[in-house]
């Protein structure tokens, strides 16, 4: 298990966030901390409001109400984005299929004029190797595997030198071996840049395999926020429900 | 509607303001410019030189019957640069580029590429919209006066080679010197670059608002190219008065 960073600094903060669509709601009343260093994990069923939570986390989209702060400031306004760096790996990879890999890892130092296009080939190299790939710069998103898309995603991430890296579902659609190599990634990278991360999922071995602390959704609902060991031991039924379910299909009775 | 009038103009007016950063979207811009140019030159060219063709064949034999063959090449001349070239270029490019945009802005939203150059503080605006409607602001009127040329053309070949009409090319040329005046290829050349920002804004509009997966994207295309078309000939009308005050 992964030791939890140390408490006294917390870096985003969550506070009675609601949304709804339409009359569904979505998020309701939630309020949670997050500490400088840590992976933070969000578990949940599908259609539990973790990607909309994670949205509403770097600013994608706006609260009904309550607010989300990094470092006390509103994550809406553009100097957190700018000061702070929030970078977000999005299920898909969310790659720009125009572009080849070498551009879309290098396309926030391009855009802001950063770097010399020396550099950004450097950094580009670099950030790729970081993630395990080489020689894929000039290939397009549309020859690589879902798990090389994530990892393209993910030094695209880097680029940025995020004090923030925000995962949505990064272990799904992919075999068990690339999900622990993607899991193994995301923890390397926290001790590597020192990132905050939070990840969303419904993966529950890569959550109890990578988390610092666990938050757990439910219908919009927090149900519950710790350690993975607390996790376990937690007795409330839709938990217990949700980190034990498993295959219990009867063939003999089935024919 | 009123409120897609209204996201509009706010982008309209957003991507107005983009203008500063310009200059470092001038390699998109470029790449656009080739894009459309590239896509449309051909059908630009064989759209005009047919519509050329039949204006000159529908009124030839009734002005030759007249006694005003001589005046095929003024008539020809006039409503080529005056209405149908940048009429059926606005509506070709509509077709043609409005639906591309649509379509790639759309899929960028649905696949989420928009959300990523948020997060990379990238404006999509600037990086989207800005490149492609300066583009077709530069290109549309481009493409306006190869189509009136080459529409000419085709009113010449047909008025000379017709048997019903029989006008050579020196004097229907010499005829549609007389008659168009610079002002009214002027004309046409501004309403092709209002029509131009027309298309522009509408689908990239389109694009940046899908929902949905590929049948968003197909809803999206469709809007975009309607809409166009439908502004377009609202604004043919107002445009074409207020020019005629202008006269």
């Amino acid at each position: 298990m992964n030791p939890v960073p140390s408490k006294s600094e917390v870096v985003l903060q969550v506070r009675h966030l609601s949304k709804s669509f339409g009359n569904v709601h979505v998020l309701k009343d939630i309020t949670f901390d997050v500490y400088k260093g840590e992976i933070f994990v969000i578990m949940g069923p599908s259609g539990s409001g973790k990607t909309v939570l994670l949205k509403h986390l770097i600013g994608l989209d706006k609260p009904d109400k309550g607010e989300v702060l990094v470092h006390d400031k509103p994550v809406q306004n553009p100097e957190v984005m700018e000061k702070y760096r929030l970078a977000m790996v999005f299920q898909s990879g969310a790659l720009l299929n125009s572009l080849t890999v070498g551009e879309n890892v290098g396309l926030y130092l391009t855009e802001h004029r950063l770097k010399t296009p020396k550099e950004i080939e450097k950094i580009i190299s670099e950030k790729l190797e970081i993630v395990g790939l080489s020689n894929v710069q000039n290939r397009l998103p549309a020859d690589l595997s879902g798990g090389m898309k994530k990892r393209v995603a993910i030094a695209r991430a880097l680029v940025i030198e995020p004090e923030f890296i925000l995962y949505d579902e990064p272990t799904s659609e992919l075999d068990p071996m690339i999900a622990v190599t993607i899991g193994e990634e995301i923890v390397r990278l926290r001790d590597r840049v020192g990132a905050t991360s939070i990840v969303v999922t419904h993966d529950r071995d890569l959550a109890f395999g990578i988390a610092d602390r666990i938050a757990v959704l439910f219908n919009g609902n927090l149900l519950f926020i710790g350690t993975p060991d607390e996790l376990k031991q937690n007795t409330n039924p839709d938990i217990q429900k949700f980190i034990t379910a498993e295959f219990r299909f009867n063939k003999k009775n089935a024919a | 509607m009123f409120q897609s009038i209204g996201e509009l103009i706010v982008l309209f007016w957003t991507t107005l303001r983009a203008f500063p950063a310009l200059w470092r979207n001038r390699a998109k811009v470029l790449d656009q410019i080739f894009e459309i140019g590239n896509a449309s030159l051909l059908m630009a060219c064989i759209l005009s030189l047919f519509i050329g063709g039949v204006l000159a064949l529908q009124t030839g034999p009734v002005l030759v019957e007249r006694g005003l063959g001589q005046y095929v090449g003024g008539m020809v001349g006039i409503s080529m640069c005056k209405e149908l070239a940048p009429v059926m270029m606005a509506i070709l490019i509509a077709g043609r580029i409005g639906s591309a945009m649509a379509a790639e802005i759309g899929s960028m939203q649905v696949y989420q590429e928009i959300d990523a150059l948020r997060t990379m503080n990238i404006n999509p605006v600037h990086y989207l919209v800005l490149p492609r409607l300066v583009a077709i602001s530069l290109v549309l009127p481009v493409l306006i006066i190869f189509s009136i040329v080459v529409g000419w053309l085709g009113g010449a070949l047909v008025a000379s080679f017709n048997h019903q009409i029989s006008i050579g090319f020196q004097s229907y040329f010499a005829n549609l010197r007389n008659l168009v005046h610079v002002r009214s290829v002027v004309g046409g050349l501004l309403k092709g670059l209002i029509f131009a920002m027309i298309i522009g804004t509408v689908s990239c509009h389109q694009g940046l608002h899908t929902l949905g997966g590929p049948r968003g994207i197909g809803r999206s295309v469709t809007k975009a190219v309607v809409n166009s078309i439908v502004l377009i000939l609202i604004l043919d009308y107002i445009l074409t008065r207020l020019l005629m005050f202008a006269d």
